[in-house]
């Protein structure tokens, strides 16, 4: 093929494989439940450097899983969630970079979870899985750093849910993460974000195919709760500029129908936002990665005091925020960048412009992704 | 802008010791920072509300925090920086008396610099029947950034009624050192200043 010279290349992953990790001995969970052995599947993109000192983990939100970039062979619209911002020449430069994306305990896309035969029965766990929590998935995740022998990450760095692990390795694990970059993410959650995750619980849980989560035997899935959750989701995820640009009061056909059919063009969105959401991820997965969100706090052990949580973090920080993200707004961003400030931590802080709201961190906007690329450039291999 | 060769910096970087700790509102591309951090091994951190100047920064190595000057800067903790810096930045305040004692709460010490409106060549320009243009001043009365012009003697007013003290100041006209009629010879004030 020929290649522009003109041109920056800027080229992605290609194809790529999930691989899999067993873990055998038990993990315990913060809730006291105990994981006898589990699995993680994860990809890796890029080439660990003899020092081991470039790997980067991009840990996942809340529907996301391992497969961040690149494709499947022979699968059409297999491309990772992440995938504009990984590649040769790409912020997350592979061709300095050895990336890692994995799937968290209680995933649905291969790692252990909720539609994992559970090891006691032969069954799945069904709602039997214990729920899991950020610094639960973090110790999970350090198993895995350890079987790649990776002593020390270059970065840990994710968006929202992701974002919010990218602390916690930083808390937890003080001395096996350099460089945290915690994007479009808050250090804890409102009353209002538990109150959309708790409707969207509820979705589920009432649908009838629920079967107290067990609905993996009665050969049913809570699609209708599932959809609803994720539609209600959805709006979180976007700006209220954002859907007026976008869908305003566009109607499918001429005139209204008087009727409860889908009109408005925002209607048919959401629906099918959600059914192509219901059909692929696992019911009993969206609740544990919500009650995820819910929990997480690493000040609830500080009597609410955040500075005093972060102190033992010594890597370097980056926070970004979007400024029409109204689900995790950048004065959440900014607590973390005050209380990391009260500490004396280093901490670098931008808010970016983006009509996208909560959803921005996934987007390819020249400033945010120029900016991550500047960052990065100063992480010392 | 010519960066290194800025009086000011020079100036400021002489009244930084080694480990301590600056805040520079409105860091520009960060290139007082990295002076004070090579130069001086102060730790320092950068507000800038521009993009690109938080892109600058940022690639300089700068710790930036992209945030508006003008909500002050609350979020950050009383004395807790050694020197709050606010360099050429002051006249293009809205809230300057705001900025000042935020600067005052945070640091030890405020270190100001701005254009002087009393420099010799902006009274001819104002007796010429014209608003002044120079190199401290560049813009035109219609699109000139600057908000709230002073001259040294209205700073000093200004310091005196508020009970703030001024610890130093050096005064330059085109890189020279001014030692006397600050506010006639200067076209560019330094100031360090404490709470009394």
């Amino acid at each position: 093929m020929a290649i522009d010279a003109k041109r920056v290349v800027v080229a992605g992953v290609g194809d790529v494989e999930a691989q899999r990790a067993h873990f055998d001995s038990p993990l315990r969970l913060r809730s006291g439940a105990v994981i006898p052995a589990y699995d993680l599947v994860f990809e890796t993109y890029g080439s660990l450097n003899a020092t081991k000192s470039n790997a980067i983990l991009v840990c996942h939100a809340l529907s996301g899983n391992h497969h961040v970039a690149g494709h499947y062979a022979g699968v059409e619209k297999s491309q990772g969630w992440w995938d504009n911002i990984v590649g040769s020449g790409r912020p997350l430069d592979t061709d300095r970079f050895f990336v890692v994306g994995v799937n968290n305990l209680g995933g649905c896309h291969g790692s252990t979870g909720p539609s994992s035969p559970n090891p006691a029965s032969g069954k799945p766990w069904g709602a039997d899985f214990p729920v899991v929590t950020v610094d639960d998935w973090i110790r999970a995740q350090a198993s895995l750093a350890d079987r790649l022998g990776i002593d020390s990450w270059a970065a840990v760095i994710g968006g929202s849910l992701g974002g919010m692990q990218a602390l916690q390795w930083a808390v937890d694990l003080p001395n096996r993460i350099r460089h945290a970059l915690v994007i479009a993410a808050a250090p804890k959650l409102t009353a209002q974000n538990i109150a959309f995750n708790d409707v969207a619980r509820q979705a589920i849980i009432t649908d009838p195919d629920f079967h107290g989560g067990h609905f993996y035997e009665h050969g049913v899935r809570p699609l209708r709760g599932l959809r609803l959750a994720r539609m209600l989701g959805h709006i979180t995820y976007l700006s209220d500029d954002q859907m007026a640009e976008k869908f305003g009061r566009v109607l499918r056909n001429e005139g209204y129908s008087y009727d409860y059919e889908i009109e408005f063009e925002i209607e048919s969105y959401l629906r099918a936002q959600g059914d192509r959401f219901a059909g692929v991820f696992d019911a009993n997965t969206y609740l544990l990665m919500t009650k995820a969100l819910d929990y997480f706090d690493p000040a609830h052990h500080c009597q609410g005091d955040l500075a005093l949580a972060l102190a033992p973090a010594k890597a370097k920080f980056l926070v970004v925020s979007f400024t029409t993200d109204w689900r995790f707004a950048p004065s959440r961003s900014r607590e973390i960048v005050y209380a990391l400030l009260k500490n004396k931590q280093e901490v670098s802080y931008a808010e970016i412009n983006s009509i996208f709201g909560h959803d921005s961190f996934l987007k390819e906007d020249p400033q945010y992704h120029a900016l991550m690329r500047a960052y990065l450039q100063r992480v010392v291999l | 802008m010519n960066t290194l060769a800025r009086a000011d910096f020079q100036v400021i970087a002489s009244w930084v010791e080694p480990g301590e700790r600056v805040l520079d509102l409105g860091c520009g591309d960060g290139t007082l920072l990295k002076l004070l951090i090579e130069k001086r091994g102060a730790r320092g951190y950068g507000i800038e509300i521009d993009d690109h100047n938080v892109l600058a920064a940022v690639s300089q190595g700068i710790n930036v925090i992209q945030s508006d000057l003008e909500a002050g800067l609350s979020g950050f903790e009383d004395a807790s920086f050694d020197h709050v810096v606010l360099s050429q930045t002051l006249q293009a305040m809205r809230h300057t008396e705001e900025i000042v004692f935020e600067m005052l709460r945070v640091g030890r010490e405020a270190v100001v610099s701005f254009p002087n409106f009393g420099y010799w060549k902006h009274r001819l320009d104002i007796l010429d029947g014209h608003m002044p243009v120079s190199e401290r001043l560049p813009y035109q009365w219609y699109n000139t950034p600057n908000v709230h012009l002073c001259t040294i003697a209205d700073f000093d007013d200004f310091c005196a009624q508020r009970d703030i003290d001024v610890v130093e100041r050096r005064v330059f006209d085109e890189g020279r050192l001014i030692t006397e009629e600050h506010n006639f010879l200067g076209s560019l004030a330094v100031y360090r200043i404490t709470r009394r």
